[in-house]
């Protein structure tokens, strides 16, 4: 393995969003904890959630799970297709770096980006709002899975798209929607029954549920189903991201 | 003598286009090679191909005999590519992005001194921490140099690397590889500009619509039929009438225009003294009189020519 290699790419991913630090973490936080107080404000006396549960609170570890996968995704995606549009792509791809240690550096600069984002959420958030911690450890591996999978799809969409445009598609068609109706501002059992059987075919919901039991210990479905679907998604998505790397998909025609 | 790279019945399609149509190429160790060709002959794609940029459809391409697919870490590790449009990372300065590069082949602190020989060869030491961004195009087709050079490849290929340089620039470019090629680096070259392959390059490939339609060292290109002819310009005092001159003669015009006449002879079969003669003979008073040799160029549209008709 090319480990130094692999550390140098991954360095000069961290590197990157580092230099613009302002639009790749500071406003991010700053647009999230925007939706905190317009959210909080606006639904705390309409929505209904677990027992005892103060809205805000409900909705904190949402938001930085959001916060989360957004950036991871932002992350390998805008820096796939500016190095692709921009043609400086190629010098990565001269060098003896395998497919393996491609993936993994932009998926590890992925996820570090999404992590710190939604710690800075965190902790700007608690300071107004006290959120309880039940499972630590669980918290921390939906963060990291669910970083993973989203910076693992930006990897795909960054090789796919040939334009801004597409990946802009690719952002507000898909991730948006999933993101939104997975149960980020509300729990599922307040939507009508239709609407929590779809909501079970969206892994992101299971991103967020799992999160949030990290954090409560109450969840919309098992903890352990829910690392399952996301761990398979996982799974299956790096397969198909490293079966595209090393068939030079789009990248070595 | 060991082989520096070795292209083997190379195919490549791009959808209906056979861009390249099975080529067969082996460039030595220690060569200064031109691979010369008109746009679209396919010089980039076979570049491309080296580099493991693209994939082939069929054959095989080895660097220092190491296979471009199956043993690409090795055959990357000799090879170094000066791309050619020049591309860049607007994130990082010059020396981040040598670093980086550096990195990317598995070299660390250890190349900070090869770094600096390298910015310092390439007249870029004042510039080490400027944003690529605020580079001229010059600047930046001077570290792409040093980025291909940066992990000490025995292999160069240098990618029509003084398309819109500026003739300072283009020597100092070319005083720099050769330079590499005397330290014993193999340096592979396309340019459009055919002077400069005459007057670097130790062999030459002609590559036309996907196939290599010469393969040569330049002076045996230069000394092949084609290389033979040689132009004589004529300024005579009086209009040329092409009718008075002989049939020898005649079959030789290759233009008149009054008082102007160019012809086109064959170092072998004709001798300036009998052109001189004929005229005399024909009442032509000559006022001047000039030779031109063939050079690389006229051998080269020559070829290309003939393959097209």
């Amino acid at each position: 393995m090319n480990l130094r290699g692999f550390y140098t790419l991954l360095f000069k991913e961290l590197l990157r969003f580092y230099k613009v630090l302002l639009q790749t973490v500071i406003a991010p936080i700053i647009t999230t904890l925007l939706y905190l107080l317009v959210f909080s404000h606006a639904l705390k006396d309409h929505v209904v959630v677990y027992d005892n549960l103060a809205y805000t609170t409900f909705l904190i570890p949402g938001l930085v799970m959001m916060t989360v996968i957004q950036n991871a995704f932002a992350n390998s995606s805008s820096s796939l297709i500016q190095s692709k549009i921009s043609g400086n792509i190629v010098f990565v791809l001269l060098t003896p770096l395998s497919h393996i240690e491609f993936y993994l550096a932009f998926l590890l600069a992925a996820i570090i980006r999404g992590l710190v984002v939604g710690a800075g959420v965190y902790l700007v958030a608690i300071f107004f709002v006290p959120v309880p911690v039940h499972n630590v450890v669980v918290l921390l591996l939906f963060a990291l899975l669910g970083s993973a999978l989203l910076a693992t799809l930006g990897i795909v969409a960054g090789i796919w798209a040939e334009k801004f445009d597409q990946l802009a598609g690719f952002q507000n068609f898909i991730i948006m929607p999933l993101t939104f109706l997975s149960g980020v501002f509300y729990s599922i059992h307040s939507l009508p029954e239709i609407w929590q059987v779809l909501s079970r075919f969206n892994p992101f919901f299971y991103m967020i549920d799992g999160f949030r039991y990290g954090f409560f210990g109450v969840s919309d479905v098992n903890p352990v189903h829910s690392l399952l679907v996301v761990s398979v998604a996982l799974v299956f998505l790096g397969g198909l991201t490293l079966s595209m790397l090393s068939k030079g998909y789009k990248l070595r025609n | 003598m060991s082989v520096a790279i070795d292209i083997k019945g190379v195919h490549k399609h791009f959808g209906s286009l056979h861009a390249l149509k099975g080529v067969d190429l082996q460039i030595r160790k220690g060569e200064f090679f031109g691979l010369l060709g008109p746009n679209g002959a396919g010089k980039s794609t076979l570049i491309n191909i080296i580099a493991g940029l693209t994939q082939v459809d069929g054959g095989s391409v080895a660097v220092a005999g190491h296979d471009v697919v199956r043993h690409y870490r090795q055959a990357r590790q000799c090879l170094g590519i000066v791309p050619q449009e020049l591309v860049f990372d607007a994130f990082f300065s010059v020396r981040e992005v040598l670093q980086i590069q550096s990195g990317y082949f598995g070299l660390g602190r250890e190349n900070e001194v090869w770094i600096d020989e390298l910015l310092e060869a390439l007249m870029l030491t004042d510039k080490a921490n400027a944003n690529m961004r605020s580079l001229s195009g010059g600047m930046k087709r001077r570290v792409l140099v040093a980025q291909a050079l940066v992990h000490k490849p025995d292999v160069v290929v240098l990618d029509e690397p003084t398309a819109g340089v500026d003739v300072e620039l283009r020597k100092s470019l070319w005083e720099f590889v050769s330079n590499l090629h005397r330290q014993g680096h193999t340096i592979v070259l396309t340019t459009h500009y055919l002077e400069e392959a005459e007057a670097l390059c130790d062999r030459i490939a002609i590559l036309n619509h996907g196939e290599i339609i010469a393969l040569d060292s330049k002076q045996g290109l230069l000394n092949s039929e084609l290389g033979k002819s040689y132009r004589v310009s004529v300024t005579a005092v009086t209009e040329i009438v092409v009718e008075h001159l002989s049939e020898h003669l005649r079959q030789r015009i290759k233009s008149v225009d009054g008082h102007l006449m160019e012809l086109e002879l064959n170092k072998d079969r004709d001798s300036i003294v009998d052109v001189i003669n004929s005229l005399n003979s024909a009442g032509i008073e000559i006022i001047d009189l000039s030779t031109q040799r063939a050079d690389l160029e006229d051998v080269f549209v020559d070829l290309i020519k003939r393959q097209q008709s």
